[in-house]
C-alpha cells in the first residue's frame, strides 16, 4: 500500500469527503443536541453508519420508540440497500477477508463510487474498493464527532450545504448518461421514482420504487440485455456469467409499463405533495 | 430513555442495516457462476438506481408552494451543467452547492 494509491483513494473520494464531513456534523449536533454527545453518536457511526437512518435514530431515541418501530422503521429507510448488494455481487467475488466490510460499508454514497468499477491501472480492484469504503466512513465518522463537540459553537451560516450529496448523485447519474447509449434504465428509475413519490408521498415512496423499478427492468431484459452487449466501450464486466439471449420480441414500449399501470389503477394518496422538508435535506 | 435501552435500539437498527446489505450477497453470492440474470441486472439497476437516488434527494421538494422547487431546480441544472461543459466531479458538485446556498440564503429566502 503505497503513498501514491492513498493519493489515489483521497482524491476519488473528495466529494464524499466534502458531503460526509458536513452530513456527519449535522447528525452530530443533532445527537448532541438531543442528549446523546459524542460517544452516542461515534457508536451510531460506527455500527450502523447510514446517513438518513441516523437522523432518524435520534428522532426515534428522543421519542422513546420501541425496538419493533425501529427495526420497521430501518427496514423501510433501508431497504434500498438490497439494491446495490445485488449490483455488486459479481464485482465483489473474490474480494477475500476485505468483503465483509466491503459489504457493511457499502452506502449510498460508496456505491455511487464503487458501482463504475474505473480502479487505476496495476491495482488490485478489491483493495481500491477497500480503501475508497474506509476512507469514506473515516470522513463521516470524523463529521460526526466534530459535530458533536464543536457543533454548538459553529456560526457560519450553512444552510443548504447538504445540497452537496445532491449534488453527488446528480454528477454521477449525468457521468453515466454519458458512458453509456441506453438511457432506458436511468429514465426509468427516475420516472418510476418520481411516479411513486407523487402517489405514495415523501415517506412511503421508496420500496414501491425499487419494486417498479425490479419489474421493469425485468420485464424489459430481452430487449435491453441485447443493447448492454451490442453497446460499444462498454467493458465487459461479467462477461463470463452471460448466457446467449433469449427471446428478443418484447418491444422498448413495454418497460415503463408497470409505472403508468400503478399510475392509472393506484387510488390517489390523500397528500400526493410530500411532508414539508427542505430538499436535499439529508442521505446516507 | 435509559441507556440500556437506547444502546438496545441502536444495535437493532444497525442489525437490520447490516441485514440488508449482507443479504443479497448471502442469498446470490454463493453459487461459483453468478446466474444471468443477476449479472444482466448489475450491468442496468445502477443507472436505474442512480435515477432513483436524485429523485430521493429532491423528494422534500414542494412544487405547488413558493418557491415551487426553483433553488432545487436551478442548482440541479448548474450541476449537470458544470459537468457537461467540464465533466469535472469536485467542479460540478461544489459549483452546485454554492450555487444552491447562494439560492436558499440569498434569493429565495
Amino acid at each position: 500500500m503505497n503513498r501514491n494509491l492513498i493519493r489515489q483513494v483521497i482524491i476519488k473520494t473528495i466529494p464524499v469527503m466534502t458531503g460526509y464531513v458536513v452530513l456527519g456534523f449535522g447528525f452530530g449536533i443533532l445527537s448532541e443536541n438531543a442528549g446523546y454527545g459524542v460517544g452516542w453518536a461515534l457508536a451510531m457511526s460506527v455500527f450502523i453508519y447510514a446517513g438518513s437512518m441516523q437522523y432518524l435514530m435520534v428522532s426515534l431515541l428522543t421519542s422513546g420508540a420501541s425496538v419493533i418501530s425501529t427495526a420497521l422503521a430501518t427496514l423501510m429507510v433501508n431497504a434500498r440497500h438490497l439494491f446495490y448488494g445485488v449490483s455488486m455481487i459479481d464485482r465483489y467475488k473474490g474480494a477475500g477477508a476485505r468483503k465483509p466490510y466491503l459489504i457493511f460499508a457499502l452506502t449510498d454514497e460508496t456505491y455511487s463510487l464503487v458501482c463504475h468499477g474505473d480502479t487505476p491501472d496495476g491495482v488490485d480492484p478489491h483493495l481500491f474498493y477497500f480503501l475508497v469504503s474506509f476512507f469514506n466512513q473515516i470522513y463521516w465518522i470524523v463529521g460526526s464527532v466534530l459535530g458533536a463537540v464543536v457543533g454548538s459553537a459553529v456560526t457560519f451560516n450553512s444552510a443548504g450545504i447538504d445540497f452537496a450529496m445532491t449534488a453527488l448523485f446528480v454528477t454521477v447519474f449525468v457521468e453515466q448518461w454519458l458512458t453509456t447509449k441506453n438511457h432506458i434504465p436511468a429514465v426509468a428509475g427516475v420516472c418510476i421514482t418520481v411516479v411513486c413519490l407523487v402517489i405514495f408521498g415523501g415517506d412511503l415512496f421508496l420500496i414501491p420504487s425499487m419494486i417498479l423499478i425490479l419489474a421493469g427492468l425485468s420485464l424489459g431484459r430481452p430487449v435491453l440485455d441485447r443493447e448492454e452487449k451490442t453497446e460499444a466501450g462498454e467493458p465487459p464486466a461479467g462477461g463470463a456469467g452471460e448466457l446467449p439471449d433469449r427471446g428478443e420480441k418484447a418491444s422498448a414500449g413495454e418497460l415503463p409499463n408497470p409505472a403508468r399501470r400503478s399510475m392509472d389503477s393506484a387510488p390517489q394518496a390523500p397528500e400526493a405533495v410530500p411532508v414539508a422538508r427542505k430538499g436535499g435535506d439529508r442521505h446516507d | 430513555m435509559t441507556d440500556t435501552r437506547a444502546v438496545a435500539l441502536i444495535a437493532v437498527s444497525a442489525a437490520v442495516t447490516a441485514l440488508l446489505r449482507f443479504l443479497p450477497f448471502l442469498l446470490l453470492g454463493g453459487k461459483r457462476k453468478t446466474p444471468a440474470y443477476i449479472t444482466y441486472l448489475g450491468k442496468v439497476l445502477p443507472y436505474a438506481i442512480m435515477g432513483m437516488l436524485v429523485v430521493y434527494c429532491l423528494r422534500g421538494v414542494e412544487p405547488l408552494v413558493w418557491p415551487h422547487g426553483l433553488p432545487e431546480l436551478l442548482a440541479v441544472a448548474a450541476v449537470a451543467g458544470l459537468h457537461l461543459w467540464r465533466r469535472n466531479t469536485l467542479l460540478s458538485i461544489a459549483g452546485g452547492t454554492v450555487c444552491y446556498m447562494v439560492l436558499i440564503q440569498f434569493i429565495f429566502k
